[in-house]
Parts: structure tokens; sequence; C-alpha cells
């Protein structure tokens, strides 16, 4: 299960890689939302996957899973969300003071 | 209780940002509210570096779970005098808004995103657990979009998506590489991440996770092949904010490799080696970006690059002159850096361009603001008996002292042509004819100089009390050497 999930992780981020190289400002920002996507699944399967037991530790349960991945991805999940939305706002704004969504017309010059 | 005290230095910028939301049109208030908030905070980080330096670290377990669990604030004397630097720019920071500011934008929350930055950057030097180092990564990140697009001019908007974009990456980077370090020792706790890595020893692997890191704090820090991003997004917002970045947010990550790599990864020398190679680059090539250019903003953005590159090679080094070498440097490029940026915003607003060929003459009109703007240069360049001569010997001393000649020689070198790049803009911006067409505006050039003063004293006093100060320094460095220090504190074993 944790190949699995780790391969799935490998294939997000390989998109998220890939949208990030291309030109257009909102295929940019979908390759962001996609690289968080794979980390925060990466985080989840770092910590085992488990069914079933609960996440507490104590000497009497032998069987308990790692509350601390679920932990570490909810705030990383709520960050990415906060980040992708305000993201969202800057690309639009910046697509239309600037006339263009295209990264290569987006450079600008020194004396400007 | 006493361990309170750790947080203190978090809280009272948090609640302040957030009591600023509420009245934010009334600006009189603000202002005087934010000055007298961060006078206070500096105040209060002052008694709890006494105290530290009296009682040693204080270690607060949040919510009281025992360290390994929970979450750790860890105020030792590293952070506490990085925190305290903080609030000193912060402070000249506050003075300086108003005069700089247009009221829109003063209204439009830049107190708000102002507190917030500062509360990032505590939370980010004191914290001891490295997930919680990230989310106050993202605390600050955040408030640094919002200052960076403040106004929202075109250009503005144009950068800021590329300063948004590298960081974000360069975050979900640190959240996967996290992820990797627990799986591997099974902790977030960097106290315990240290002391796991003590006793499995450093794998190749664990090396791999340290270089993974090194990346992500590079980015953040602008290291050399990385630092392609930062002068652009840090020439267009406000002086003021260009000041507050250039002080505190690569300075961030340098400290975050500076922990990282003195506490937990220090076991392999090819790292160390391999960083020698990155100081000298960055001195090298940040040194060429400020003498390739006119204008007088992104003269000092790109000088931000070759100080990054003298921590480093006090990192690389690693013994004890270097590493005091790279706090003493850190403590005073902070304020060096804030003050130079805070003095070409005020000459760029007073001539009225920042295009070098354009200004000349400017010391007829503002004499005062020339020979500190000339003192300044000299603190930047390391010439005795300033600041920046402290921190450069000690590094030098620590280069020679591991037979690293080649990078002490570079860093010398490299002295001289950062010497050249700001006496360009002080030979052809304040010498010269006088320019008729400048009408001179004392009373705000007044306002300009007041915060200025106020950073260069301390980078004068860090130079000329440089015995005072030393001690506390050299301490901190062979603190740093002795990661059994800090593991004891935090598990208290």
């Amino acid at each position: 299960m944790e190949i699995i999930m780790s391969i799935l992780a490998g294939v997000l981020f390989t998109t998220g890689v890939y949208n990030l190289l291309q030109k257009q400002l909102l295929r940019i920002v979908i390759g962001t939302a996609l690289i968080s996507h794979g980390a925060h699944l990466f985080i989840l399967t770092m910590g085992e996957l488990k069914r079933g037991a609960p996440p507490i530790l104590d000497d009497a349960i032998s069987d308990y899973t790692d509350p601390l991945p679920q932990a570490l991805i909810l705030t990383s999940i709520v960050i990415s969300f906060g980040v992708t939305s305000l993201l969202l706002v800057l690309a639009y704004r910046a697509s239309k003071e600037n006339g263009t969504d295209n990264m290569d017309k987006l450079r600008g010059s020194e004396n400007d | 209780m006493i361990s309170n005290l750790a947080v203190l230095p978090i809280v009272i910028p948090l609640l302040a940002g957030i009591l600023t939301i509420f009245f934010h049109k009334k600006l009189p208030i603000v202002r005087i509210f934010t000055q007298a908030v961060l006078a206070i905070n500096l105040v209060v980080v002052s008694y709890i570096l006494w105290y530290v330096n009296q009682n040693g670290t204080i270690v607060l377990e949040s919510g009281d779970w025992a360290a390994p669990f929970g979450i750790v604030l860890v105020a030792d004397m590293l952070s506490l005098s990085l925190v305290l630097t903080t609030n000193i720019v912060a402070f000249a920071c506050a003075l300086y808004a108003p005069k700089s500011l247009s009221i829109q934008k003063e209204e439009f929350y830049f107190y708000t995103f102002f507190l917030l930055l500062i509360t990032g950057v505590s939370g980010a030097f004191i914290t001891g657990d490295l997930f919680n180092l990230f989310v106050f990564f993202e605390v600050l990140l955040m408030a640094s979009y919002g200052l960076i697009v403040l106004g929202g001019e075109k250009v503005q908007l144009r950068e800021s998506i590329k300063y948004v974009l590298i960081n974000l990456f360069s975050s979900m980077l640190f959240v996967t590489t996290v992820a990797f370090l627990y799986s591997v020792v099974g902790t977030v706790n960097m106290a315990q991440i240290s002391q796991r890595v003590a006793e499995e020893g450093q794998t190749g692997i664990l090396t791999g996770i340290g270089i993974l890191l090194f990346f992500v704090f590079g980015t953040k820090a602008a290291l050399f092949p990385l630092y392609y991003w930062l002068p652009k997004p840090y020439i267009v917002p406000n002086p003021v904010v260009s000041a507050l970045f250039g002080a505190l947010l690569t300075k961030v990550g340098i400290y975050s490799i500076l922990r990282v790599f003195s506490l937990i990864f220090f076991h392999e020398q090819m790292v160390f080696d391999f960083f020698i190679w990155i100081a000298g680059f960055t001195l090298i090539f940040g040194a060429i970006g400020a003498l390739s250019t006119n204008n007088i903003k992104m003269i000092i953005a790109y000088n931000i690059i070759p100080a990054i590159g003298f921590m480093l090679m006090g990192i690389a080094v690693f013994n004890e002159n270097g590493l005091s070498g790279s706090i003493y440097y850190l403590i005073q490029d902070m304020i060096i850096k804030a003050a130079l940026f805070l003095m070409v915003g005020a000459v760029a607003y007073l001539a009225g361009t920042s295009d070098l060929r354009k200004i000349r003459g400017l010391i007829h009109h503002y004499p005062f603001l020339g020979w500190l703007f000339f003192l300044a240069s000299f603190v930047l360049a390391g010439i005795p008996p300033f600041s920046g001569f402290i921190g450069k010997l000690l590094l030098v001393q620590g280069a020679f002292e591991e037979g690293e000649i080649a990078i002490a020689l570079i860093g010398l070198g490299v002295s001289l042509l950062i010497l050249y790049s700001v006496m360009r803009i002080f030979i052809r911006g304040f010498w010269g004819e006088k320019d008729d067409a400048i009408i001179p505006d004392h009373k705000k050039a007044r306002g300009f100089i007041v915060p200025i003063v106020f950073l260069l004293f301390f980078n004068v006093l860090l130079g000329v009390g440089a015995e005072w100060f030393y001690p506390g320094i050299e301490s901190i460095g062979s603190y740093l050497l002795d990661p059994e220090i800090y593991i004891q504190s935090v598990l208290k074993e």
C-alpha cells in the first residue's frame, strides 16, 4: 500500500513540475496545487498506512496509528489552501494589469 | 511559569497585529500603537536575553506536552540575540514607515502585515521543532506576500507572482523533506532528531535529506545557484518593505542552515567542503551582480547575496571562530542592510529617481545624509573599527585555522568589490555638481534620517564596543559546536 501511495505522490509531483514549467499562468497555479497534493499524500504515507487502529499511545495497546502525520498534513493542507487562493487572486490581478498571462512576457526590464 | 517567557516575543506582535485590523483606518492611533508595541517588545526581549544569559536556555513545552511529543520553543542565546536584532530593525522600520508610505498603503493593513511578519520571524528563530519551523516560515511568507503587493502596481504584481511561486515551491519541498526525515528518524523535534542521527550514524540517506533541507533553506536564503529570484522582487515594494525583507527574510534561511547543520547533520565532512564551494560562488556572483547595475536599489539588493556567502563561509569552516564570525556578521548585517535600504529609499525619494546616472550632487542639499551613507558603506565593506570588520576578521581567522586559504582570500577580495559597488553610489550620486532642479525638502529628510541614525548607532556600537559583545558571541559559537547542551536542555535527560 505504501509503495502504491509513494508512486502516486511521485506522479503528482511529476505532473505538478511539468505544469509549473509551462508559460500560462493558470497552468502554473494548477501545478503548484498538484505538487502540494503530492506532498500531503507523501506525509500521510510516511507515517505508515493502517486501518482500524486508534491513535493512542498506551502500554496496554499494542496496535496503534501514529497521529502525528495526520496533524502535520492537516496543518499543511490549511496552509496550502490559503496560499493557493491567494495565488489565484494574484495571478488574476497580475494578468489583468499586465495584459498578458504569458510568463515569457512577464519578464520586465530593469528600467521600469 | 518562567518558561512562558519564551513565547512572549511571538505572542506580543501577533496580538498587536490582530488588534490593528480593527482600527486600521485610524492612522494616528495605529502608528503610535505599533511603535509602542515594538518598543515594549524590545524591552521584553532584552529582559529575556538577560535572563537567559544568567540562567541558561528557556524551554517551553507548549500545552505541557513533554518534550519529544509536543511542540517545544527553545529560547537560547543564539535565537534570542537574533530576535532582539529583529526587533531593533522592526522598531526603526516602524518609525520610518509613516514618512515613506502613502496614506492608502498604511490604511490597507500595512501595520497588520508588518507585525505578523515580525511574529513569523521571531517564531522561526525560537522554535525547536522542524515542522513548526515550516509553519512559522509560512506565517512570515504570508505576511510578506501581503507586503510585497501592497499598492498593487503593475510591476509589483508581476514580480510578486515570481516571488510567491518560488517560495511556494520551496515550502512544498520543505514539507516533503520533513516527511522523509520523519520516516527515517520518527520524530520532528530537532533535539531528538539530533540524538537519533548521532546514535544511528549519519548514513547516506540522512545526508541526502540534509542536502534537501539545505536546498530548501538555500532557496530562501538566496545562495549561489538559487539567488536569481531575489533582486527584483526586493526592489519593487516600498523602501520600508524592502528594508524588512532584506534585513530579515534571507537571514531566517541562513539561520535555519546554521541551526540544522550545527545541531543535526554535522557528522559528514563532505557536506562542509561542498558548502565552501557554494559560499565562494555566492560571494563572487553576488558582488558581480552588485556591480552590474545602475539602479541604486538593485545595488543594495544584490549586496544581500555576498553577505549570505560570508555567513555560509563561517558555517562551512565549522570551528569556533568561523561560527562566532557567522553570528557576528549575521547580527550586524541585519542592521546594516535595513539601514542601507532605508537610505537608498530616502535617496530615491529625494532625488526623484533610482537611476544612478540621473542623480548627482545630492551632498550639497543633504550633507548629513551623504556622510551617513559614507559611514554605512564603510560598515558594509568591513572597514575598521566598524562592526563589519569584526565579523570578517573572525570569519577569515576561522578559515585560516582550517587551512581554507582560497575562500578567505575570495572573501577579502569580494569585500573590496562590495566597497566599490556602494562607493559608486556615493561618488556618482552624492558628489558632483549641484543639481539645481532638486528643491530640498529638509523636513522630509529629517524624518528619514532619524531611524537610519538609530540603526547605524548599533552598527558603530557593535564595532567600537566589540569587546563587550565578543565574549557573548564567542560563547554562542562554542555552544553551537557542542549539540549535547541543546539536547540536554530540551529533553532533560
